[in-house]
């Protein structure tokens, strides 16, 4: 997280500051902060004879119980979400790199075409999935034709639920790596060519490092949501290929399992926190927001 | 060969592009389907039946206008909200900045499965009746973070010194604010209300957990998907696509000929 420099006049003043922060800060805090002490309190309540009845306890046990019946769907998450952000990456990265230094006169276009999936419905996004992916679709056809799905088709596999993750967050991964990418002086490129650099290597020695807080921020804003996500497995996937996202939907609102859905939750956090720390530590770069 | 390679990253941009859209193609084209059966997932014959009658399904229209409703409400709201929060954060120094902006960041870097979950979990501890206010609590809550970074960054790119001149010519704060500050970054604030209204009418998981049996539209759709999504949601997305789409461009021609327009006259 980067502290904002502080420009322009009216630097101090605080008790502006205060005043144009309070409403804001305050929802957050009541609508962000004590849910999630609620979340923490339910996750340790104790079953209370019927079902869908519990009480306030501090029964740890119900963390054990969720890691013991619910780590296959904690390890699936993660890797299909981690599979999906390096093709995002992948995918993200020469649209990104064309629009910021290439596009010219096209670029205000290219971003807003970038974005504008948001103003179609998600989920009927993901259901259009469901028709390009069809076992009788040209794709399917075509990849089975060179041999090349091992079960054969595409939908209700753990491959539609990973293409359908790639697809949904791919715009969070390429409005970072623009941004980041807008930054670099062209010249910085030009002159790692006019020093004899091949093209790979001035993208190897220059791009690619400048670059890098977008890359970071991108990573991140695609594999959160994809870790907790559960409407790709939901409507594209078979039930072996169900995400932690789906166990805690299922238990909070149907099994109404409300401890469990709670702990699901917190454990869902912390491995993304562990994750992100570890990430951003290893990628050397403290720039977020 | 040479002409291919100096264009490959050109064509690999828009090859990208193209894949962004086809699944938003295959929505429009389903809109001017007749299905064979329930599910509207395969190619069946040309019909113009959904867009020549939009509300001819039980709920559609409500569920449409409802999230219509919520989206303008929880913009507005956190379009305020968060407008307040990116000035302060960038225009004063202040003790408690650092948790400020953790706190604006988190909501971010929480899957929304456990925003849900959590607003749930409280929501039933203090027994409110779930419905139109839990979700436009949910909804406001979770767009204010994207409002905020939206705008601070449009504040950032501002030139400081418009705003010290307007100070040097005795201008007090709030006309400051009124007459410099505020129309330059308008701009960038209409951008991040759209923004905003399209995650808010586009939610599924938070609301799913907030709402009760209160039904929005894509929870309609949600609904819809195991007996079928009638052919009306489709033409109903799609319209919402085209004119948000329409808009933006046009918008973006706008204000692209109103700086052209300043810079040759200056």
């Amino acid at each position: 997280m980067t502290t904002t420099a502080v420009v322009g006049p009216a630097r101090r003043r605080p008790r502006i500051a205060y005043l144009l922060l309070l409403p804001g800060i305050a929802w957050l805090a009541i609508f962000f902060i004590i849910p999630l002490i609620s979340l923490f309190f339910t996750s340790l309540q104790v079953s209370a004879g019927s079902s869908g009845k519990y009480k306030a306890g501090f029964n740890w046990h119900n963390y054990v119980d969720a890691i013991t019946e619910y780590w296959e769907f904690f390890v699936r998450a993660l890797v299909y979400a981690s599979i999906a952000t390096v093709l995002a990456l992948v995918i993200a990265y020469p649209l990104a790199y064309f629009i910021a230094l290439k596009a010219g006169r096209w670029r205000a276009l290219m971003l807003v075409l970038v974005v504008a999936p948001f103003f179609a419905s998600f989920l009927l996004r993901t259901y259009a999935w469901k028709t390009i992916l069809a076992d009788d679709s040209v794709i399917t056809q075509s990849l089975n034709a060179m041999h090349l799905l091992p079960d054969g088709r595409i939908l209700n596999t753990s491959l539609a639920v990973i293409a359908g993750l790639t697809y949904n967050f791919l715009p969070f991964m390429i409005l970072p790596l623009y941004a980041a990418l807008d930054k670099i002086d062209p010249r910085l490129i030009e002159a790692g060519s006019d020093l004899y650099a091949s093209p790979f290597t001035t993208f190897r020695k220059v791009t690619w490092p400048l670059s890098m807080p977008g890359v970071v921020a991108g990573t991140l804003l695609t594999f959160i949501p994809a870790a907790g996500d559960y409407i790709n497995a939901e409507l594209l996937g078979s039930t072996k290929d169900k995400m932690i996202g789906n166990a805690i939907q299922t238990n909070f609102i149907e099994f109404r399992d409300y401890p469990m859905a709670s702990a699901l939750s917190f454990i869902l956090m912390a491995a993304i926190l562990i994750i992100v720390t570890v990430y951003i530590r290893r990628a050397g770069t403290e720039e977020l927001v | 060969m040479a002409w291919l390679r100096s264009k490959l990253l050109g064509i690999v941009a828009v090859l990208v592009l193209v894949y962004l859209f086809v699944p938003i193609a295959v929505v429009a084209v389903l809109s001017f389907n007749h299905p064979q059966g329930k599910y509207n997932t395969s190619w069946n014959e040309f019909s113009l039946s959904a867009w020549g009658n939009l509300c001819g399904v039980a709920g559609v229209c409500q569920s449409f206008l409802l999230s219509l409703e919520l989206g303008i409400i929880a913009t507005l709201v956190a379009t305020i909200f968060g407008t307040m929060i990116a000035l302060a954060l960038v225009r004063y120094r202040f003790r408690g900045r650092g948790p400020a902006n953790a706190l604006i960041f988190l909501p971010m870097a929480t899957p929304e499965v456990v925003l849900g979950a959590s607003l749930l979990a409280l929501y039933l501890n203090l027994k409110l009746p779930l419905g139109f206010w839990t979700i436009l609590i949910a909804h406001i809550m979770f767009t204010i973070s994207f409002i905020v970074v939206a705008v601070k960054a449009r504040l950032q790119g501002m030139d400081p010194r418009l705003e010290e001149a307007a100070q040097d010519l005795y201008a007090s704060p709030w006309q400051t604010f009124r007459f410099v500050t505020f129309p330059l970054v308008l701009p960038g604030i209409l951008g991040a209300a759209l923004l905003g209204f399209s995650l808010s009418f586009d939610d599924f998981i938070i609301s799913n957990f907030a709402s009760g049996t209160t039904v929005t539209f894509p929870i309609f759709i949600w609904g819809a998907a195991q007996r079928g999504i009638p052919v009306q949601v489709y033409a109903l997305a799609t319209l919402v696509f085209t004119l948000a789409l329409v808009g933006t461009v046009v918008g973006q021609i706008v204000s692209s000929r109103r700086r052209r327009k300043l810079a040759s006259s200056a």
